[in-house]
């Protein structure tokens, strides 16, 4: 008996059915497996992408059916790239972006370098640590309302306590200079346990017997940090700034719980914008020019990343 | 002969076969914002659901959300709402896009005459194109923007002093948007009882429909208009006329000099929070919450008092309040017209009144007893005489967005001026109107 692929298939199915495949080649019943998933690929994936392409280019608005709809060109990106509103969100998502993942890296990895040393009650450390991550944004966001409250809230009484300023005299989520970053602040509490737990991993991939080495060849401790930890982490480092990175620029929910994108527009972030423009004002058109502006911006600097950190990961 | 029978027998079965599937009890959804005359129309239905034998289930969505949750909808075609009180200004879109049942030739055949309501809520929440006579919904709330107070602060001699002290005028209801302001300022940050407390909630909400309700009542006492000329969108020099601009930045001093710390981003359930709290002396809310605020143990009765949006240059409210529509993609619009036509009914719009509803129709707003009836009974009648709304074009989230924004980003966090604020406003607007087509 031939030990073909398409035999031992055939063997192990029913007869009527191993009657019909096996006159099928390998590369057809392989077809036949990967087609669902291809299938689903393109009906979840591809079609809306293209569909969406088609529809940046019309006026299109999904709530006005029977209106007729306009084939524009590039009307819609035009009007995006030159509407100084939506640069100002952009430089908001920019700070946003920016500040998370500084603040989320230096204390994540601060954090994780810590919990590596072995000291007693490290796991107990480790579990409270990640606690906020495991909440949900909108159960955070309004937690941190209720923080940032003028008149009751901790974090003004601390910050008043402290500094010896009138906790009700500065507002965290309605001054403009204050809410960029009060929303930085939430944000880097909640994921900065991600990326600790990253470097953890990574911190803990490096073999002991690297350390033990440079001890013998007398290389200081600062010496050790920066010539086998920060390398030999950074791989790991990278990865949780890409995650982060394409985390915080979708990042919507955490941040209209917070702010509603308020004071003004101030921590409009491009989702939230997005949003607004999609399924409130319904310009469904336009939205779909401003995604597809955004994907493009997302992956191509997801692209650039990726290779840069194909390129530590060889070194 | 036998062959006749049979066939009499058959058509009368038929027939009553008819009538039992036309009177046969369905399954109504009405869907509404979740408030307190949510709660009232519950209570009232049941006379219905006794009446008719149909079931009323309801679907009540927070304000906040209401309108995403509901016109996303109606723009899929969704079939859970039966009945919908839609907000004011959907009542273009609903029409136009055909999500309403066009009700004229019901009403006709009923009986029901839209001259029995008062004028100002038929053009506002049943009308479109507006102030034609294609009716779309019946008036169902009356409702507008008000004010209430702490009324036994503003009874106490010490407190009367100090304000004569402080202005030199007595301490009353405000008669003028500046009088209000004055008292707002008097009261920011004074001790009472050991307490500070603050002027005056406010609306600023950015996310929703929030601090445009606030803002239009006071652009509107100041004379704004949303075009020159009604219906031609020219709005050059009335959106952006000198009152308008005054009104705006008698708005933002409001903001600033007169509102609780951290009232940057509050609407309804924020100034009802602020009042029922004692933070504040003066609250702006519609007059739906009003029953419940005079009901309230703490700072009801006595202690509270109500006054109509003061008029500056003009007596001017924004306009709540909602009809009740048919949702065109119903299978039980049988049944949803009955429920109008009850509700329409004398009786039920008397009980709906009683209840904490505000009933629209002219048997109870003229009836002699209606201005004792409530301490804000008067209060609302001279609010609906002077109403005005926002734009109810089909296009109208994207004009409220826009000026949501706008004026978000002058009164609250400060940027540019007022007259640049509504400049801009002109501009988006006139793209939204462009890309319409009606301009």
């Amino acid at each position: 008996m031939s030990d073909r692929t398409i035999d031992r298939v055939a063997s192990s199915t029913p007869a009527p059915v191993a009657r019909k495949i096996r006159g099928l080649s390998d590369r057809a019943i392989a077809w036949i497996f990967v087609a669902p998933t291809i299938f689903l690929l393109l009906a979840i994936n591809i079609f809306p992408l293209v569909w969406t392409i088609r529809l940046s280019f019309t006026n299109y608005k999904a709530n006005r059916i029977g209106r007729e709809v306009k084939e524009i060109g590039l009307r819609n990106y035009e009007r995006i790239l030159t509407d100084s509103d939506i640069w100002l969100n952009m430089q908001a998502t920019a700070h946003f972006l920016f500040w998370t993942i500084f603040f989320q890296v230096l204390i994540g990895f601060t954090l994780a370098w810590m919990i590596n040393k072995k000291f007693k009650g490290n796991d107990l450390w480790t579990t409270i640590i990640v606690l906020p991550m495991m909440l949900s944004p909108a159960v955070v966001g309004n937690f941190w309302k209720f923080l940032y409250q003028p008149q009751i809230g901790l974090f003004n009484y601390i910050v008043g306590f402290f500094t010896g300023k009138d906790p009700s005299s500065f507002e965290m989520l309605g001054q403009v200079n204050l809410a960029p970053w009060a929303i930085v602040i939430v944000d880097t509490w909640m994921w900065t346990p991600f990326v600790m737990l990253i470097c953890l991993a990574g911190l803990r991939s490096i073999p002991d017997y690297i350390y033990e080495a440079a001890e013998i060849d007398r290389a200081s401790k600062l010496r050790q940090f920066f010539t086998i930890t920060i390398p030999m982490v950074l791989p790991f480092l990278m990865l949780a700034v890409l995650f982060r990175g394409i985390e915080n620029f979708k990042m919507f929910d955490l941040v209209v719980q917070l702010t509603g994108g308020g004071p003004g527009s101030v921590t409009e972030l491009t989702s939230i914008n997005l949003k607004r423009e999609a399924f409130e004002k319904w310009r469904t058109g336009y939205a779909s020019a401003y995604a597809i502006i955004l994907f493009v911006t997302v992956f191509g600097l997801a692209s650039i990343y990726v290779k840069a950190l194909n390129k530590v990961k060889e070194r | 002969m036998t062959y006749f029978k049979l066939a009499t027998a058959s058509a009368l079965a038929l027939a009553a076969a008819g009538v039992s599937s036309t009177a046969q009890a369905e399954d109504l959804t009405l869907c509404w914002a979740a408030w307190d005359p949510a709660n009232a129309l519950v209570e009232l239905s049941k006379d219905f659901e006794a009446q008719s034998g149909h079931t009323m289930n309801f679907e009540f969505v927070p304000w906040p959300n209401f309108a995403d949750r509901m016109l996303n909808e109606l723009n899929s075609g969704g079939k859970l709402c039966d009945l919908l009180i839609g907000d004011s200004q959907w009542i273009g879109g609903g029409a136009e896009n055909g999500h309403y049942v066009k009700l004229n030739d019901f009403f006709d055949a009923e009986g029901i005459s839209m001259d029995d309501f008062a004028p100002a809520t038929v053009y506002a929440y049943s009308t479109w194109p507006k102030g034609t006579p294609n009716y779309y919904a019946l008036p169902a709330m009356g409702d507008a923007n008000g004010w209430f107070y702490r009324k036994d602060w503003f009874d106490r001699d010490d407190i009367k002093a100090a304000y004569k002290e402080a202005t030199g005028s007595d301490l009353r209801e405000p008669q003028s948007q500046k009088e209000m302001l004055q008292i707002a300022q008097f009261f920011q940050g004074r001790e009472i009882d050991g307490k500070t407390v603050y002027g005056a909630a406010i609306f600023t909400e950015r996310g929703s429909e929030g601090i445009t309700m606030g803002v239009t009542s006071a652009l509107y006492p100041w004379g704004f208009k949303y075009e020159n000329t009604p219906g031609s969108y020219d709005m050059e020099g009335a959106v952006n006329s000198a009152e308008a601009v005054e009104a705006l930045e008698f708005y933002k001093e409001f903001y600033k000099t007169a509102t609780p710390p951290g009232y940057t981003n509050s609407y309804m359930g924020e100034s009802l929070d602020a009042f029922k709290s004692g933070q504040v002396a003066m609250a702006m809310n519609w007059f739906a919450f009003f029953p419940g605020l005079y009901a309230d143990p703490n700072t009801g009765g006595d202690k509270i008092d109500f006054f109509v949006n003061p008029p500056q240059n003009q007596a001017g409210s924004t306009l709540g309040g909602q009809g009740i529509s048919v949702v065109a993609y119903s299978d039980k619009q049988d049944a949803a017209l009955e429920y109008i036509k009850w509700f329409s009914d004398p009786g039920v719009q008397a009980k709906w009144w009683e209840l904490g509803g505000y009933s629209a129709h002219n048997s109870v707003l003229e009836d002699p007893g209606f201005v004792e009836s409530q301490p804000f009974a008067g209060d609302f009648l001279d609010a609906m005489a002077g109403v005005q709304d926002f734009w109810q074009e089909p296009a109208y989230a994207e004009l409220l967005l826009a000026m949501q924004k706008r004026v978000h980003d002058y009164v609250v966090a400060d940027q540019g001026t007022a007259q640049e604020a509504l400049d801009k406003l002109i501009e988006d607007w006139t793209e939204v109107f462009e890309d319409e087509g009606k301009l």
